[in-house]
């Protein structure tokens, strides 16, 4: 490895590790459940992406082989994600009176889906 | 009965695709058991998705999943920098209703999924009708704009992908 891939490695790296910290600060400083929802569901996607890419990057010039299951890793954090994040969420609104009371109406007046009995 | 056992091809294939990328290894002895896979995957929960989707325009996929990319990006800048640079309590946050356009069941999560992973906002919940999102924003100052953005950059796209 030349000294340029090197250091767009360590770069990918330390961007990568920058934005899992703001995330995490993110959940830690801020105020009230839903907003620290956003932290985790946002800061982190990217923080994991680029650290995705410099593992792929290493790989390939490391012993010239493409990594697929970096690829993948991508694809399953991108699936689940919001699927953690909305039932986080849920959970949240079904538990919590004060924030069941600043909900807006849902469009044809049904309520949501969380606080309402199935049919 | 080509319904019956193979409910789901597109699902089939896509599950034999992860499978084989999963091993990492190309070889067709692999293949053959993750095609064995995806139709036992879906057929055992062909019960929780009784219509089978259509994928009409294939050309649009690519161009919903750049712009959904360039989105993350930017939110992911934009989120970072309202955590670092800005009082938590100071923060404009509120609940927005997204009414839908969409009725396919896949088309809907693919756009509640989406709203999660873009600019300051989160689904948190779907109206009991399923005709409408709600939405949290993390810092928003004009609400009805964030409706509008979420169903002209998103909905639409989506709406010419699935129906």
């Amino acid at each position: 490895m030349t000294a340029v891939t090197e250091f767009a490695v360590a770069a990918f790296i330390v961007i990568g590790a920058a934005f899992l910290f703001v995330g995490s600060l993110g959940l830690a400083t801020l105020p009230d459940t839903m907003r620290r929802l956003h932290a985790p569901t946002k800061a982190t996607t990217l923080g994991i992406g680029a650290l995705l890419i410099a593992s792929m990057l290493y790989f390939v010039l490391l012993n010239g082989s493409l990594g697929i299951h970096e690829i993948l890793i991508t694809l399953f954090l991108f699936l689940t994600a919001p699927a953690t994040a909305l039932m986080i969420a849920k959970a949240y609104i079904f538990r919590h009176r004060a924030t069941q009371k600043q909900l807006p109406p849902s469009a044809n007046e049904t309520g949501w889906a969380t606080l309402t009995k199935p049919r | 009965m080509r319904k019956r056992f193979i409910p789901h091809p597109l699902l089939t294939c896509v599950l034999a695709l992860v499978w084989v990328l999963l091993v990492n290894d190309f070889s067709l002895a692999n293949f053959v058991f993750g095609l064995l896979l995806g139709l036992a995957v879906a057929k055992l929960t062909s019960i929780y998705r009784p219509e089978r989707s259509k994928i009409r325009n294939p050309l649009a996929i690519a161009e919903y999943f750049a712009v959904v990319l360039w989105d993350i990006l930017v939110s992911n800048v934009q989120v970072a920098y309202l955590i670092l640079f800005r009082r938590g309590d100071s923060l404009k946050s509120t609940f927005i209703t997204v009414p839908l356009a969409l009725t396919h069941p896949e088309a809907i999560a693919t756009l509640a999924g989406t709203i999660t992973m873009t600019p300051g906002t989160v689904s948190a919940d779907l109206s009991a009708d399923g005709r409408s999102l709600l939405v949290h924003c993390l810092d928003t100052d004009d609400p009805d704009a964030t409706v509008s953005a979420i169903k002209s950059r998103y909905e639409s796209r989506l709406s010419r992908i699935f129906e």
